[in-house]
């Protein structure tokens, strides 16, 4: 497979992302983006959504379950939840569902901060391969590469997204 | 002063002992700088744990008493859901002959992770990370938590967090360290960070008996006179008198080193409109600061402790993430 030819446009994989949302998130419902990418992609799915979304951010480096074998990562964020999570309805945002991993690891930390009424999933790009029975509410686009290549969702200065394949090993798998 | 051989380092040039923070790279140290700002917001939530350090025993060894320090240790452990074993040795195995290294090796044998040593002899945590070294066991981590008038790398850590915290930058301050720099460990650990991180101005303020004669050369500036030396001063740092000082000839009493050397609020504004006053705990009100600069709007002395928690934290989950 070529490399980027296959990737779909970030853009219009958001808005499709944001259009299968519309009706079906909550009026009420929290948006809580994973770092990097999914902090971008809850940022902009906020002013996508009709409603008033607050948006929180997570870090899930202090719940990863590769610590044991590759440390602590090197640039850690600071989660910020500004609002209750006990009785909240969650969207958690990533920008790209694979082993189902880091997932596994959000939910984990979004319980140490209170009991959620429910949690969905809003993924921009599914690309297979679960090593966790998890699967996304909403998906933008679901997109096959070979299991050696990494999906990695960049923004520009000017917050234009766009999507690129990098080799596996260089960041963690998601 | 940066050794080719670190002991604290291993062969990738990553940390796997704190045991000073002379010679640390200064990526390093801010690394450790970085992580400890998401740890000072796990002490803000409903449970304050992280699964990290999950299934390790950390042992705190503490051959000479502490509480403060202790409790924040024991306390970063717990958050990491380690489990925590604290052990004063001054009243147990040393008491009955045992040596340093066979106390290690016995707790090594109750499959120990990390060690947390405190030591009136300087060099003690060094001493125990080289055996552990030696004998193949390198997995297990040390950090020094004060040995003699070495170091206290801990302590400088959370010192640099809570100046950057206010501050956010090193470039361009002068930071003026008041008192007892001779048998201050706090002290020797400050000014190695405060270098390494290219603040250009460190100042050392204290009596010629309680000055160490080669700070010139650790690139600190001396003063005698309170008054220029805590001038323009962006933070301030008030070391604690430790009482057995006062017997020797070192001093002639706490009366004579308040007048001249305590902080007061007249004293305090000469440093800049925004300094920041700091002090390592536990205080002596009346004889290195008045209580009312103590409980003053410059004060950070009890942010720091909150931030000396997150900071050990930071230094924890690091070690235990590197083989």
């Amino acid at each position: 497979m070529a490399p980027t030819s296959g990737l779909p446009d970030a853009e219009a994989t958001l808005a499709a992302l944001a259009e299968r949302m519309r009706s079906a998130v909550a009026i009420d419902a929290k948006l809580v983006g994973i770092f990097s990418g999914g902090a971008w992609l809850a940022d902009r799915l906020a002013q996508l959504l009709p409603g008033d979304h607050p948006i929180g951010y997570i870090d899930v480096s202090f719940y990863r379950d590769d610590y044991a074998t590759k440390g602590l990562r090197a640039k850690v964020e600071t989660t910020a939840l500004p609002f209750d999570i006990v009785g909240a309805r969650v969207v958690l945002v990533d920008d790209v569902l694979y082993t189902g991993r880091s997932v596994r690891a959000a939910i984990n930390e979004l319980f140490d901060y209170g009991r959620p009424e429910s949690i969905e999933l809003a993924v921009l790009i599914d690309r297979g391969g679960r090593e966790l029975p998890i699967e996304a509410t909403y998906v933008g686009a679901r997109v096959a590469v070979a299991r050696d290549l990494s999906i990695v969702l960049n923004r520009h200065p000017d917050a234009r997204l766009e999507l690129t394949v990098e080799a596996a090993g260089s960041a963690p798998r998601e | 002063m940066r050794r080719v051989n670190n002991p604290q380092l291993n062969e990738r040039g990553e940390l796997t002992h704190l045991l000073t923070l002379e010679g640390l790279p200064a990526e390093v140290i801010r690394r450790i700088l970085d992580t400890a700002i998401p740890f000072v917001s796990i002490a803000e939530r409903d449970v304050k744990k992280v699964p990290l350090l999950r299934g390790k025993a950390v042992f705190n060894l503490f051959f000479e008493s502490s509480t403060r320090t202790r409790t924040t240790f024991e306390i970063a452990a717990k958050r990491l859901s380690a489990d925590v074993i604290n052990l004063n040795i001054g009243v147990s195995s040393t008491s009955k002959g045992e040596t340093l290294l066979d106390t290690i090796d016995n707790l090594v044998a109750m499959n120990a992770d990390m060690f947390v040593v405190r030591h009136a002899q300087s060099g003690a945590p060094h001493l125990i990370a080289q055996h552990l070294s030696r004998t193949g066991r390198r997995h297990i981590h040390v950090i020094n938590a004060g040995d003699g008038r070495h170091a206290h790398p801990t302590q400088g850590l959370l010192d640099l967090f809570t100046i950057r915290h206010y501050k956010k930058d090193f470039r361009g301050l002068t930071v003026a360290i008041v008192g007892d720099l001779l048998h201050s460990r706090v002290a020797r650990s400050l000014i190695h960070g405060l270098t390494t991180l290219g603040t250009p101005e460190v100042r050392a303020i204290g009596p010629q008996t309680l000055l160490p004669t080669a700070l010139e050369s650790l690139g600190v500036r001396v003063f005698h006179d309170m008054a220029s030396g805590v001038r323009d001063a962006d933070v301030v740092v008030m070391l604690r008198l430790q009482s057995e000082r006062m017997k020797g000839s070192l001093l002639p009493s706490a009366g004579e080193f308040f007048k001249h050397y305590g902080l007061t609020a007249e004293k305090l504004a000469l440093a800049k409109p925004d300094a920041i006053v700091m002090h390592p705990g536990p205080m002596n009100r009346g004889v290195e600061i008045d209580s009312a600069v103590a409980d003053g709007e410059h004060s950070v002395i009890l942010p720091q402790v909150t931030f000396g928690i997150a900071v050990r934290m930071a230094v924890m989950s690091i070690l235990a993430g590197t083989s």
